[in-house]
């Protein structure tokens, strides 16, 4: 049985202006499908990176996930002990007001368990008389640190991290996916873990999806996605990666902007942009075959 | 130790270099002092009938050559000594403005922190019964209320409990500022990840409201509240003056200004003229003091 499931989960959100506007300038509600249909597994132990350009739905599904959003449609179902999730910005995830020893403590006071906070800290790499201070006494990776020691404080066994190191120094990201990765292993810990770097990605990860427009392009393991793309989406974001070994090879450049997700393209919603689209792709919205949604991967056309 | 910390923060440090702070201060303080000691310092108990003598009604100030040493600034139509009176009036004037300001905070912040927490029906509920408010002057608002308590109150009830009755007008008339203040910086906050990190680990919205939100949005309350604490002595003594505050036999500074208002023109300016200055020096120090707060808290003057 998998921890975690998701099945064709989708969320709208309400963007409508006010009710005054709307009825002045009769305008309809207008309403955003942020996530369309997502489903996917996590299997105990391993990590699953979500990857995918700004406004895909990535944080969406990270917030559903944790129970911040509720599913409009579809459902999410956790078999494990408890989630807890690590966030982007460690400058604005850290009560300004509070000790370091009272954010770590808030979920072992709030949900009962028997972390402590010392060693907590001395776990994630910080001292324990750190404790005392406050967070702007610290860098953002310390505080980054300390947003995991909190996260751990609840004694998860499964954790979500939205873009956990994309607020960091490049040394500094470093140090987290270390101290991740050294958790995972002694802890256990599953992780769904978010970003739009895919160097970091291809570090940490056991699985690779692929978001566009809310939708889950392509599913596959870390090693065959990143060796043998399979939607063109895919390859698009891969072509993007500088080429630091120079190898010369001729990439493709990514063509186009992401649409307007208040006003999805019909059919494939990667039709504008793609290379390889029909009137096939412009009509009808490709099924999610053997972790790839693209009809011309299905057609065998590429 | 502490002392010292005190000494080089920030606010002690624009504190030293504004004069005018200072001297605002000090009147500040002499007052809260007069008014706390009124009944040990003052040299007559004004309120006991049995010290009065109205054969020394209106002498006027001890320089004039008809004064008497005893009543330095003169007496009034009953022979109170005008020092006195303005040492009494000032502690109800405080009192009343001190408590109507916490009464005004308190429902203030409370219904702010709803509104900008909770969003949706609750938000447009307070939000609109606070713009209707807006759009009528305080001291109309005030003067409602209070003559509502008039009618609702059996007369012998009405003197004592005039006090009371005139600190829930005046905290009515005043707590639409803080709801609308709070509202905003709410909003800020709860859209933070250290509020989401706390739903995560499933608090519920009053403990988030209270313990997080509240610290992080009660710097500009305080601001709000110092100036605000001015405008509520104004309040109370324009209604002590058009007759629906304190009642005469416990007079504020108001209710001292409208006696002897009614003998300006017969040559007793002094029953008028000395809980006037009294008035202004106490408002204007508050005054003072607020918009000192208000530059010093805001990182932009700097």
């Amino acid at each position: 049985m998998p921890l975690l499931s998701l099945e064709r989960v989708s969320r709208d959100f309400d963007v409508s202006r006010p009710w005054l506007n709307r009825m002045l300038e009769h305008e309809p509600r207008r309403v955003l499908r942020a996530v369309d249909g997502v489903s996917f597994e996590v299997e105990s132990g391993e990590t699953l990176a979500l990857v995918g350009e700004s406004g895909c739905g990535k944080s969406t599904v990270a917030r559903l996930i944790v129970g911040l959003y509720a599913p409009t449609e579809g459902r999410v179902v956790f078999h494990g002990r408890r989630l807890q999730m690590i966030f982007q910005d460690p400058y604005a995830s850290l009560n300004p007001r509070w000790r370091v020893r009272d954010i770590v403590g808030e979920p072992i006071r709030f949900l009962g368990t028997g972390a402590r906070v010392e060693e907590l800290l001395v776990q994630v790499g910080l001292s324990a008389d750190d404790g005392d201070k406050y967070p702007h006494e610290f860098s953002g990776g310390q505080r980054q640190r300390i947003s995991i020691a909190r996260a751990l404080g609840g004694e998860p066994d499964f954790l979500v991290c939205d873009e956990p190191t994309s607020a960091l120094d490049v040394s500094v990201q470093a140090q987290i996916l270390n101290l991740m990765s050294d958790l995972q292993s002694r802890l256990g810990l599953t992780y769904l873990f978010i970003s739009h770097n895919l160097a970091v990605v291809s570090q940490v990860a056991d699985r690779v999806g692929v978001m566009y427009l809310g939708r889950m392009v392509e599913l596959s393991p870390a090693g065959m996605l990143f060796s043998r793309p399979r939607h063109p989406y895919t390859r698009m974001l891969l072509d993007a990666v500088p080429d630091l070994g120079m190898s010369g090879k001729s990439r493709t450049p990514v063509r186009g902007e992401v649409p307007n997700p208040l006003a999805p393209p019909s059919g494939c919603p990667f039709h504008p942009r793609c290379p390889h689209a029909n009137d096939r792709c412009r009509r009808e919205l490709p099924e999610f075959i053997d972790g790839v949604a693209c009809h011309a991967v299905a057609e065998r056309r590429i | 130790m502490i002392l010292r910390r005190l000494w080089e923060h920030d606010l002690a440090w624009s504190f030293r270099r504004s004069p005018v702070t200072i001297v605002a201060t000090a009147l500040t303080l002499i007052w809260v002092g007069a008014a706390l000691l009124a009944p040990w310092v003052s040299p007559q108990d004004p309120f006991d009938m049995a010290s009065l003598n109205l054969s020394d009604a209106f002498t006027p100030p001890a320089w004039d050559e008809k004064g008497i040493g005893r009543y330095p600034l003169g007496t009034d139509n009953q022979g109170r000594d005008i020092l006195s009176t303005i040492m009494h009036g000032a502690r109800i004037s405080l009192g009343v403005g001190l408590a109507a300001v916490l009464f005004a905070l308190v429902l203030g912040v409370s219904l702010g922190l709803l509104a900008g927490y909770l969003g949706g029906r609750v938000e447009a509920i307070i939000m609109r019964i606070a713009d209707v408010q807006l759009s009528f002057p305080a001291i109309l608002i005030a003067l409602l209320i209070d003559g509502v308590a008039r009618v609702a109150l059996p007369g012998d009830r009405h003197d004592e409990l005039a006090i009371p009755v005139l600190v829930l007008a005046i905290g009515f008339a005043g707590w639409v500022q803080y709801a609308r203040t709070v509202r905003g910086s709410t909003m800020v906050e709860k859209s933070k990840e250290y509020v989401q990190a706390a739903r995560v680990i499933g608090r519920r919205p009053l403990a988030i409201m209270l313990s997080h939100v509240l610290p992080n949005v009660m710097g500009p309350v305080l601001v709000i509240a110092t100036i605000h604490i001015a405008t509520a002595i104004i309040t109370e003594a324009t209604l002590s003056f058009l007759g629906v505050g304190v009642p005469a036999t416990r007079p504020s500074l108001g209710t001292l200004i409208r006696i002897g208002n009614e003998f300006l023109y017969s040559g007793e300016w002094w029953i008028t003229l000395f809980p006037g200055i009294a008035l202004v020096v106490l408002v204007l120090s508050v005054n003072l003091l607020g918009d000192w707060l208000r530059d010093a808290l805001n990182p932009k003057l700097r």
